[in-house]
């Protein structure tokens, strides 16, 4: 009786959480324009949107964007994890209140302060201004993946590495970059669906020479439904699915 | 005796030092600067230091919308809390092998695009959306239901996107509950209610105010859900957006944000105060056994 | 015998961490080729000594002179010496190969002299075929031995061993401290282990040094430590003690006093000078006592008590003796091929006496 309703709450509320997404791919699908019944099978949006350049531009943009941002963050991150970690200095304390800081802080807080700082050092908004961004708020979470993972290191074992020879950039190279690597993935591909998926940041810091996909799909969805929007949100969302499964079973390998 | 300092450490230390300082640190600094400073038409910003943007925030038109969006944010919240706490409960009464799995599944929708996953709500809410269909053909109304542009949408719009954000670190507080603990109770004699009012909930509660906060604090900024839910039900967002990019006041923004800032950082010290109570009491639990 | 070498010199090491002074201006010579122990109660310092020497960790102050060259401002990496890990911290994603490969891959020895290295460190442990396994494929006391070939192969100058045997169980841990003994023989690396078990401490060790409060109780042989503890903590830390209050009444000369215990007059010998009137200790080893049943006593020289407890070790007897001061003695007889069968009741008056001259004569201290 009672598994008997665990069973239906759970199904009831991912039905739920499913339902949505579910009607958006099969509308991307349909023939009807707005949606509202089923007119049959078709691959005409997706035709349109391939044929529709600024939004394969923006497309680009993002991707772009993307890539890049998460490798950045993602290396700068590895190596504060590392940091944080490993060493004691003057500071620290200052250093992790601020990764803190950055990972609770609201976007649009975020948001404001970054094109202010932009906007005062001479920035030009556009690739850099958005570059840069995207890098600041993939950080903390790359921080924080592999942050944990090295804490689950056994501290003997690079002490061992030192004791045998080996310097700190050697210890990293050979010892706690190959072991932290399922959490260095996992905190790539976090930062490049994070980066995909960001509007609030990227609404401030963009400029008119570099448009971006999720700012292009806001400014056609503020109309209202459109086909296109169906299709490119249902490619985002096989994208994301993607990434995420190859993400579980890396953290998967790893225990 | 000092150990020489290695080329490795030092650049590890310096770029993530040297990022967040420059692009956390100062800036959230110069937002606090801005908040202080007074518009200007030419350079955005110009001197005369002054507290007028604090002023106008008391601004009955602004302060409605502050008390709306915090107002929609906390039942945001609150929905949050009432679907995640049996949600996650359930999860982890799962057999163990099944609990990774749905967990994945309500990890997922975060991963995927949120603006899109608002969007989709359209499709649900909207005059010729999924609801209003049902309801029609069933003949249950005549017309279609407001649903959308509605302070309901905005609320299940955030609810909708933010549920993964409480459900995560109530199942990692549920997790950590001993189970011998609630047999021991029921061995003393508590009931299926008290069992859960007086050991679970307490012992969960760094877990709830985690979970609530992870959803109240994104909450007020998420301007996009109320431009495609709300129609003229604003967040904080929305307004510190036009007055940063459309009217152009960064001050009067500036002053907005930090307002937001102070707001959510009280919320943050309610809650570092709550989870030392608990872990306090969590303490005089341990010695008791 | 060769004179013996100084290989390592510690000069006067200070460290302090908060308020507490885990090494208080501690020296120490370590000769070359020996087996060289640092025993103590946990947080008496030698662990510290120990990361010291291998540069995991800096002294406030002192001198760390290895084979006459002050290595203690030189980084762990430099260091011609190698740890073997209480949690042999193995690398988990390398082949055992590659373990004992590493510290070579890291000084660059050239590629074609790595692998007889290795294999040859590989044999020496009698792991030859593992070379290819991962260390979850090994058993504790393989890992173990793997932990040693990845330290001896770099050939160091000196082994540091931190507590190396203290995660293995009774029985492996017997069969490595021989196993561990034949190797530093093999090899002639000198070695330095450090261990909170004086059993451990007294089998395996050339020399001991017993540490507490972060300083030197006593250094000597295994036998001298045991036979003659510098003090009371020295003596009842390296196995069961049994200690007596005296007073020294008359001096004989030449280390001969007359010492008044349990109301009765001794004739002891002791290494300390006392004076007449001086509190002493006087302590005995359980296995040193000798019991005996009243009516076979022969002199009137004999402590008389009652037995309060006996146990049956398998091997010995022990059992508890109460004097008429209300002190207790423990004492642990081997079973006699004569008389296997002899045993103690309880409340049983019995005599206690010992061979002149093994008793350890130490001045007064309150107890630990």
């Amino acid at each position: 009786m009672i598994r008997t309703f665990r069973f239906g709450f759970l199904a009831l509320i991912l039905f739920f959480i499913y339902l949505p997404i579910g009607v958006l791919v099969v509308n991307s699908f349909n023939d009807s324009r707005y949606g509202t019944s089923w007119q049959g099978f078709t691959l005409k949006w997706y035709e349109r949107l391939l044929a529709n350049e600024s939004l394969m531009t923006a497309a680009t943009h993002s991707l772009t964007i993307a890539v890049v941002a998460a490798t950045v963050a993602t290396i700068i991150g590895t190596l504060g994890a590392v940091a944080l970690y490993r060493y004691q200095f003057r500071g620290k304390a200052a250093l992790s209140s601020m990764v803190f800081i950055s990972m609770l802080t609201p976007d649009i807080v975020m948001a404001i302060s970054l094109l202010i700082i932009f906007i005062a050092i001479g920035i030009e908004l556009g690739f850099i201004s958005l570059l840069l961004a995207h890098i600041t708020f993939c950080l903390p979470f790359v921080i924080i993946a592999v942050y944990s993972r090295l804490r689950g290191f056994d501290v003997k074992m690079l002490e061992a590495a030192r004791d045998l020879g080996a310097s700190e950039s050697r210890i990293f190279w050979k010892i706690i970059l190959p072991l932290a690597v399922p959490a260095v993935a996992s905190g790539w591909l976090l930062s490049f669906t994070l980066s995909l998926d960001d509007v609030i940041v990227s609404a401030f810091v963009t400029g008119p020479g570099y448009e971006i996909l999720p700012l292009k799909v806001y400014s056609m969805v503020r109309v209202g439904v459109s086909p296109e929007v169906n299709a490119i949100s249902t490619l985002l969302l096989v994208v994301s699915l993607v990434l995420v499964i190859i993400s579980q079973l890396l953290l998967r390998e790893e225990r | 005796m000092k150990q020489h300092i290695s080329q490795f450490r030092f650049w590890a230390i310096g770029l993530i030092t040297v990022w967040l300082a420059l692009f956390v640190f100062v800036p959230n600094l110069l937002v606090l600067i801005t908040s202080f400073l007074t518009r200007d038409t030419v350079n955005t910003i110009a001197l005369p230091v002054n507290v007028e943007n604090y002023v106008r925030t008391l601004d009955l038109l602004y302060l409605q919308v502050l008390v709306d969006s915090l107002g929609m944010s906390l039942l945001a919240m609150i929905v949050c809390l009432l679907i995640g706490y049996p949600f996650a409960m359930c999860i982890v009464q799962l057999p163990k092998r099944w609990q990774p799995i749905l967990l994945f599944l309500v990890i997922l929708p975060f991963w995927t695009n949120s603006l899109v996953r608002t969007y989709a709500l359209q499709f649900i809410l909207g005059n010729k959306g999924l609801i209003n269909n049902l309801l029609l053909s069933l003949g249950l109304i005549e017309k279609p239901l407001q649903l959308l542009y509605t302070k309901f949408a905005v609320v299940l719009g955030l609810s909708y996107i933010l549920l993964p954000f409480m459900v995560l670190p109530l199942f990692s507080a549920l997790e950590k509950v001993d189970v011998r603990l609630l047999h021991a109770a029921k061995d003393l004699g508590a009931g299926a209610f008290s069992r859960f009012w007086r050991i679970t909930v307490p012992l969960t509660s760094p877990g709830i105010v985690a979970g609530c906060l992870m959803v109240l604090l994104p909450a007020m900024g998420m301007f996009y859900i109320s431009d495609l839910l709300g129609g003229k039900n604003l967040l904080l967002g929305n307004v510190i957006k036009t007055q940063f990019l459309n009217t152009r006041d960064w001050p009067f923004g500036s002053a907005l944000s930090v307002l937001l800032i102070v707001l959510l950082g009280f919320m943050l010290w309610l809650y570092f105060r709550a989870a030392k109570f608990v872990s306090r009491q969590g303490g005089i639990n341990d010695s008791d056994f | 015998m060769n004179e013996p070498r100084p290989l390592l010199i510690l000069k006067q090491l200070s460290k302090t961490y908060g308020d507490n002074r885990v090494l208080d201006s501690f020296d120490l010579t370590i000769f070359d080729g020996e087996f060289f122990t640092l025993l103590g109660p946990s947080g008496c310092g030698k662990t510290t000594v120990l990361r010291m020497i291998a540069g995991l960790e800096d002294a406030d102050v002192g001198e760390i002179l290895l084979a006459g060259q002050d290595i203690a401002r030189m980084p762990a990496e430099k260091r011609p010496v190698n740890t073997v890990f209480q949690s042999y911290a193995l690398f988990p994603h390398m082949t055992v190969f590659d373990n004992v490969a590493f510290g070579l891959k890291m000084s660059k020895v050239p590629k074609e002299e790595i692998k007889p290295r290795v294999m040859e460190a590989l044999e020496m442990v009698r792991l030859g075929d593992f070379a290819q396994r991962k260390p979850n494929q090994l058993s504790g006391g393989q890992q173990q031995r793997v932990a040693i070939a990845r330290a001896v192969v770099n050939r160091p100058k000196l082994l540091l061993l931190d507590e190396s045997l203290s995660a293995l169980d009774y029985k492996l841990r017997q069969q490595m401290q021989v196993e561990l003994k034949r190797l530093q023989r093999k090899l002639g690396i000198t070695f330095v282990y450090v261990t909170h078990d004086q059993e451990e401490a007294l089998s395996m060790s050339d020399r001991v040094v017993v540490m507490y409060k972060g300083k030197v109780q006593q250094l000597g042989t295994p036998r001298e430590i045991y036979e003659q503890p510098a003090n009371l903590f020295v003596a009842k830390f390296i196995g069961e003690i049994n200690q007596l209050d005296g007073e020294i009444v008359a001096i004989d000369g030449n280390h001969e006093y007359e010492v008044k215990v349990e109301g009765m007059q001794w004739t002891l010998h002791a290494e300390h000078n006392f004076k007449v009137g001086d509190r002493v200790n006087v302590l005995l080893r359980p296995e040193d006592l000798r019991v005996e049943y009243l009516e076979d006593v022969q002199t009137s020289q004999t402590l008389v008590g009652k037995i309060v407890e006996r146990n049956y070790k398998g091997k010995t007897l022990d059992s508890i003796i109460r004097l008429p001061s209300g002190a207790e003695l423990i004492t642990s007889e081997f079973f006699d091929e004569d008389d296997p069968s002899f045993d103690y009741s309880l409340n049983q008056s019995v005599a206690v006496k010992w061979v002149p001259g093994w008793e350890v004569v130490l001045p007064y201290e309150a107890a630990h």
